[in-house]
């Protein structure tokens, strides 16, 4: 079947139509309705690198996670150990995510063993002295526990900034997890990008907190802070001088709701200075809980803190029901906004780092289209004269292969949502170099059996059988290499991998099977007896 | 019939008695080449691989560098080495990845906009590199080039013979090596895609030995007889014409990458240009040569059959 030229020229035309009709939709600026409805509408995928965007790796600090965990498990320790009346003091948080506590009583260490595995199973003792006849214990967490929550961190870090990202509305990012504790983040086209990356890489842990009233301020700043409290800060905007002052708040450590507990929050504009804020609105839970401390606090300051810094800590006239609240400071409408979707997305479990970033102006990326297209056209054309000079027909056939290898190349790439990149395009060009390289070789092959007498019909079988396999051994090869730079490769190199692997098979096919066809044509169908070559 | 021919057909150059010739040229410069990155402390890292940042920016008009030097040292990048990139344009590179990397293009921009009106230039390109991700790309990099050394070895030693995969293997580290040596020499940095056009001239080069060591194997076969010796200096000659026509078209797409392919690619397009030249020369002089010098160690069982 395969001697047929007809059945090898129909192969050949359905996979060049296949290529083509991949192609239309990157080609054709407008399509028609019943081709946007049914058939494949992508377009040929462009790296960041050519249309311009934003590329981030972020390093999620998975350990901060198991840190605050062990923070809240301290805390709840200390509670249950007082329910549980087991006398102890000093509970600490030391270095290598230890807690450590001491015994008063050497009676309360069995108690307090069984304490721990009923409440606390995940908490176990690493080990423990006695100091003047004080047991001293140094708890860990469990070690495949420490492990979930990081993973779970990670997850959960992926989802929130994939949240956010959707809210801020940007077409096709992508959000891809990276190792163990890394995310890539791909936005293509976005213009934005300190602001984008405000949004991403915002903990947004909303926290609120009691104002401690009963010390003094001035004191608590020269470093006398009262056990249990802290020192956090705010910005506070003057509005008649417009000056920023950074203002400290002494806080009860404890936090007593986040933002965990809400349902909704949405931008609105307040009636007094026209400024926008965030409206925010508890879950079931949270607003019985805002219910209660709004209750017993009547008359104190409830600071509403996120990520450390103290928004405003209003004066609680009387007991909130209903859930609702409002977070003021002086926003610009545009992070009133973004505060809102960080809030509706959630908190990160974590902190993340920002690892590498790199962005690619609009402007840039259309050039370096420019220059690749226009490299591409002039190798081309330089090529194509170069073989009609050298080879003559023959030269001609080699150059409609390579053509239709071009399109067969940008076709798959289509079909197989390969991402087109810069140094994608140099790939390309080099592929239009080793697909000459092909037909170089079988042309040299015909040319030495017809200089032993052969005629053209048993030249061209035995030129091309000769070549076939030198091509063959070294396409392959380079294929192999090709493939572990896919494999290894990151950004351009993996870019570069893709369509030079692609190029490799596309051009084995052209410049071999598809250059055979017009041979055998014209040795079988049309009888000629001399090649020009 | 006339053919249009570079090379006739009967050429007969004496390939393997340059051989030694050869390698010891090739051996100088990889020497000299060595010894020019350990003068200058290292092959000179882009922030890819060592870290830091970089940023293009784009002006209307040629901009004065001390005026842009000036403006950097009062947002403290007075570390950082400024150099015009193309018609107009600038790239600025900083070191260090300590202060505070998130909004280095916003400050830039910012610091620009006291000395420059608005719209007289734009920011075209930030790049930022921790110093982890650097390690990791660099790891990554060098373990891509040394698997894919791996699998060209298992391949050829499979499809050919140990020998051969050596030899293969050997011309393509030559190839390698000539290249990071020039490229250091002329003192241009390694970023991503010099690791790409590192990696594609070991598919040029081991494709082009391929081609040399199918022909040996071909003409051994035939020429029970002959000295490998003679077969090697058949096989380079009977293929010259070919590796001088793909290496030519190759480079002539090269150099029109190298002109006209943009900033990012210029850099690119000269490592693929001095590694193609330095892959056709080993293809002729140290791959083939290699095959014989095992010969000489360790006879194939093809030929001793004889």
């Amino acid at each position: 079947m395969f001697k047929s030229i007809k059945f090898r020229a129909a192969l050949t035309l359905l996979i060049f139509l296949g290529a083509l009709f991949y192609l239309t939709p990157t080609v054709v600026p407008e399509l028609p309705d019943f081709w946007t409805k049914k058939l494949p509408k992508d377009k040929i995928h462009l790296g960041l690198d050519l249309q311009g965007g934003m590329h981030l790796v972020l390093e999620v600090q998975a350990d901060k996670a198991v840190e605050s965990t062990l923070e809240r498990m301290s805390n709840n320790l200390k509670e249950t150990l007082m329910q549980n009346k087991i006398r102890f003091r000093n509970v600490d948080r030391i270095a290598g995510g230890m807690i450590s506590l001491e015994l008063t009583d050497p009676a309360g260490r069995d108690p307090f063993e069984k304490t721990l595995k009923n409440n606390f199973p995940d908490l176990e003792v690493d080990s423990s002295e006695t100091v003047d006849g004080r047991e001293k214990v140094y708890l860990k967490m469990k070690k495949d526990r420490a492990a979930e929550i990081k993973k779970l961190a990670v997850e959960q870090s992926l989802e929130t900034i994939r949240n956010r990202v959707d809210q801020f509305g940007i077409s096709e990012p992508e959000i891809i997890p990276q190792g163990d504790d890394r995310i890539l983040i791909q936005l293509p086209g976005i213009k934005d990008t300190k602001r984008a990356k405000n949004l991403i890489g915002k903990t947004a842990l909303l926290e609120f907190k009691i104002v401690d009233e009963d010390y003094s301020l001035e004191e608590a700043l020269k470093g006398n802070i009262p056990e249990g409290d802290q020192i956090l800060y705010g910005l506070h905007l003057d509005r008649e001088t417009g000056r920023q002052a950074s203002v400290p708040y002494l806080l009860k450590s404890k936090t007593l709701l986040t933002g965990d507990s809400l349902e909704s929050a949405k931008v609105q504009i307040s009636d007094r200075f026209g400024e926008p804020n965030v409206s925010i609105k508890f879950n079931t839970q949270g607003a019985e809980d805002f219910d209660r401390i709004t209750g017993e606090n009547v008359k104190k300051r409830l600071a509403i803190v996120l990520d450390g810094s103290v928004y405003s800590a209003p004066v609680i006239q009387e007991r909130i029901s209903g859930g609702q609240a409002q977070i003021t400071g002086s926003f610009t409408m545009e992070e009133a906004r973004d505060l809102a979707i960080v809030l509706r997305a959630g908190a990160l479990p974590a902190p993340v780092n920002i690892l590498e970033e790199r962005t690619v102006g609009p402007s840039l990326g259309q050039d370096s289209i420019t220059k690749g297209t226009w490299s591409c056209i002039i190798a081309g054309i330089l090529i194509f004269i170069f073989m009609v000079f050298y080879y003559r027909a023959s030269g001609l056939i080699a150059d409609l292969a390579l053509a239709m290898n071009l399109i067969l190349l940008l076709g798959a790439m289509v079909m197989f949502g390969a991402t087109l990149t810069l140094p994608g395009i140099a790939g390309i060009v080099l592929t239009i170099g080793m697909a000459v390289d092909a037909n170089v070789l079988i042309f040299e092959r015909i040319r030495e059996e017809l200089r032993t007498g052969k005629t053209a019909r048993a030249a061209i079988e035995a030129g091309y059988a000769k070549a076939f396999l030198t091509i063959f051994d070294s396409n392959v090869t380079t294929l192999v290499a090709a493939l572990f730079l896919f494999g290894f490769g990151t950004g351009p190199v993996k870019g570069f991998a893709v369509t030079l692997t692609i190029g490799i098979v596309v051009s084995m096919f052209t410049a071999v099977f598809v250059t055979r066809i017009i041979y055998d044509y014209f040795v079988w169908n049309r009888k000629i007896a001399t090649i020009s070559i | 019939m006339a053919y249009m021919e570079f090379i006739k057909p009967n050429t007969q150059i004496d390939f393997v008695r340059w051989m030694k010739a050869a390698g010891a040229v090739s051996l100088a410069v990889i020497v000299i080449g060595l010894a020019s990155i350990i003068w200058q402390g290292g092959l000179n890292y882009g922030i890819d691989f060592a870290g830091g940042s970089l940023v293009q920016i784009k002006f209307k008009q040629e901009p004065h560098i001390d005026k842009i030097r000036d403006t950097f040292e009062m947002i403290g990048l007075q570390n950082s080495i400024i150099q015009s990139y193309g018609t107009h344009e600038i790239v600025v590179r900083t070191p260090e990845t300590r202060a505070d990397l998130k909004g280095l293009g916003a400050k830039i921009e910012t610091s620009l906009s006291s000395t420059y009106p608005a719209g007289s230039f734009e920011i075209q390109r930030v790049e930022v590199v921790g110093p982890k991700v650097g390690k990791d790309l660099t790891r990554k990099a060098l373990l891509a080039i040394f698997f894919s050394w791996i699998g060209i070895l298992i391949y050829v030693g499979f499809r050919f013979e140990f020998r051969y995969a050596l030899g293969g293997i050997i011309a393509l580290i030559h190839d390698v090596l000539i290249t990071v040596s020039i490229f250091s020499m002329m003192n241009r940095e390694y970023d991503l895609n010099i690791v790409a056009a590192l990696l594609t001239i070991v598919g040029f080069s081991i494709n082009d030995t391929i081609v040399i060591f199918d022909r040996i194997r071909e003409n051994a076969r035939k020429n029970i007889r002959m000295e490998l010796r003679d077969v090697i200096n058949l096989s380079v000659n009977q293929t010259l014409s070919r590796t001088i026509l793909t290496s030519f078209t190759v480079l002539m797409v090269l150099i029109v990458l190298f002109f006209f392919g943009g900033s990012v690619i210029h850099n690119f397009a000269l490592v693929l240009l001095i590694g193609t030249v330095a892959g056709v020369y080993s293809t002729v002089f140290i791959a083939s040569p290699i095959v014989l010098l095992f010969e000489k160690i360790k006879p194939s069982a093809i030929t001793r059959k004889k």
